[in-house]
């Protein structure tokens, strides 16, 4: 028990950060979920910590009224941004979100009442660990609700063929809009839940490579199903931790292999595991299936024989 | 009888092409309406018209004395539209009774809240779906498929599934596009059986079809298109004896 308590101690803030970068990683998920490559999540996470830190440290208002502000800004954001960029397809889609993060994030730079490019700092540490879990089993419960009923049903439909599913009477329209506004609301916690986890925020933390890491933890644990984004980022945050072990002894910066070691398991994953790490172990069972079944005629043919 | 769907000198183009040409004709309610032509007459394209895929260039296109030209596809599903594809375009990932599930989407009207706080008619409802769903894949030959990924049926079945999907919003105008393309001769027979038992439900079919002995089989009214204009119309054995019509598949004899 006191050797748990040890590790719990020595890992607090991984695992705090396991559950924010899962927050992230389904913000982009439920994109995903209805086809769409939206990429704004860390310009509306910026918004979310901004917003957030801003009510409890100068509107002094209690945290939870702060993470509300947190979720429901950057969802606001998202009607009048989805509305023209949702119109957009595939890559486009992509480069008009990223567009839009990256004007958030010049704005904070040079918007001297939030310091610039230093960011806020100081601010009250008051999100948990139980919080951010909270919010990632609430959210989990959301959408395993949503899997299977008839919106679920109609996210995929859009996902696979989308003039077909409006010939079906769904208004994809809607639901892709939906999708990105819970995206932000998601993106948006997970910023309010960050900034009062760390101290600080700064805007070049919400920068393009940061939206790069959440689209990488949702493709690396799998895309396909919602448990994906989580797997994919618990992953990816605990093997760089990992890695800081490792580094000296194969003689490179922490930092750097970081980076390898994340382009070597994107790249490992979308060859070998299109679906991301939670197919591993139905890709296993079907190759024991596979070669237990050549198996088998040859061992008869042998008896015969 | 009157007339469920009417189009009124549709025209739709595509640069220089008119691929529609000022088509007039109606389909009355609870008939089954042929539309044939040679390659390129224009058939598909107004199916996609009647559907909302394209909006007309010109003309008007009304259903049950509603206009719906140019309305958003979701929205003429809404009033009772459902259609297949002539290249098939199922949900390949989603299983044949998923397929159908999205197919109920017009008539599916489940408690967000009931689903969320996980009471039992949320379920109830689900599991009702889905016994319609089964049920539809039982009246299209395919009972026992319901589980296959769409992808992994062979292209008669995703054809039927295509039409048992359409059948799950219970439109009042179902459009077939080609809907015996690639089948064989004892399949073909199931759908020609399965398209007089859904205009015997009341519901009104019009069907895009190269089969013409389906066609002459199963229609009540026939229209003819060649190069997106109405050349002939009326009931089979008019159609087939037409002059225009016979020009226009075999050649004029000079």
């Amino acid at each position: 028990m006191e050797q748990l308590t040890d590790i719990y101690l020595t890992y607090q803030s991984t695992i705090g950060y396991i559950g924010i970068n899962a927050l992230l990683a389904l913000s982009i998920y439920v994109s995903l979920s209805c086809g769409q490559l939206a990429l704004g999540s860390a310009g509306f996470a910026a918004i979310g910590a901004y917003a957030s830190a801003l009510a409890t440290m100068k509107a002094d208002l209690p945290f939870p009224v702060a993470l509300l502000v947190a979720a429901l800004l950057p969802a606001l954001v998202a009607v009048p941004l989805g509305l023209p960029v949702l119109r957009l397809k595939g890559v486009f889609l992509a480069i008009a979100t990223i567009g839009f993060g990256e004007v958030v994030r010049l704005g904070l730079v040079n918007w001297d009442y939030v310091n610039g490019a230093q960011g806020i700092v100081a601010i009250p540490q008051k999100a948990s660990i139980w919080m951010i879990y909270l919010a990632v089993a609430v959210t989990l419960f959301l959408l395993w609700r949503v899997r299977g009923s008839k919106w679920g049903f109609a996210l995929e439909a859009i996902r696979e063929d989308e003039p077909a599913a409006r010939t079906m009477g769904i208004p994809s329209t809607q639901y892709k809009l939906a999708m990105l506004v819970l995206g932000a609301a998601l993106a948006g916690l997970a910023g309010g839940l960050e900034a009062h986890f760390t101290f600080m925020v700064a805007p070049n933390g919400f920068g393009f490579s940061r939206v790069v890491d959440m689209l990488v933890f949702a493709v690396v644990g799998g895309a396909q199903v919602f448990w994906g984004a989580v797997a994919g980022a618990a992953f990816l945050t605990v093997l760089p931790e990992a890695l800081r072990e490792l580094a000296p002894l194969v003689g490179i910066e922490p930092g750097p292999l970081r980076l390898l070691v994340n382009g070597l398991v994107l790249l490992l994953v979308i060859l070998f595991l299109p679906a991301g790490l939670v197919s591993l172990p139905r890709r296993l069972r079907e190759r024991r299936a596979a070669r237990k079944a050549a198996r088998a005629p040859a061992g008869g043919a042998g008896a015969a024989a | 009888m009157s007339a469920l769907l009417s189009l009124r000198g549709v025209e739709r183009t595509f640069g220089g092409l008119r691929a529609v040409d000022g088509a007039s004709f109606e389909v009355a309610a609870g008939t089954v309406h042929g539309l044939i032509g040679p390659n390129g007459a224009g058939k598909t394209t107004l199916i996609n018209l009647v559907s909302g895929l394209l909006a007309p260039t010109a003309g008007a296109i009304e259903l049950g004395g509603r206009a719906i030209a140019g309305l958003p596809s979701h929205r003429i599903a809404g009033l009772g539209v459902a259609r297949t594809f002539q290249s098939i375009r199922l949900f390949p990932e989603l299983t044949a009774r998923d397929n159908v599930l999205v197919g109920q989407h017009l008539r599916r009207h489940p408690s967000l809240l009931a689903r969320l706080l996980l009471l039992r008619s949320a379920g109830e409802e689900a599991r009702a779906a889905g016994e319609r769903a089964g049920a539809l894949l039982a009246l299209v030959g395919l009972p026992d498929r319901a589980n296959e990924q769409a992808r992994h049926l062979s292209y008669g079945e995703q054809r039927r599934v295509e039409i048992a999907r359409a059948l799950a919003s219970e439109p009042s105008l179902l459009l077939l596009d080609e809907p015996t393309a690639g089948m064989n001769p004892v399949e073909v027979q199931g759908v020609a059986q399965l398209i007089r038992r859904v205009a015997a439900d009341g519901h009104s079919v019009l069907l895009v079809e190269h089969n013409v002995r389906l066609v002459m089989n199963v229609c009540d009214r026939i229209t003819v298109l060649n190069f997106g204009k109405v050349i002939a119309e009326g009931t089979p054995p008019e159609v087939a004896a037409h002059p225009a019509v016979i020009t226009a598949y075999l050649g004029s004899e000079r």
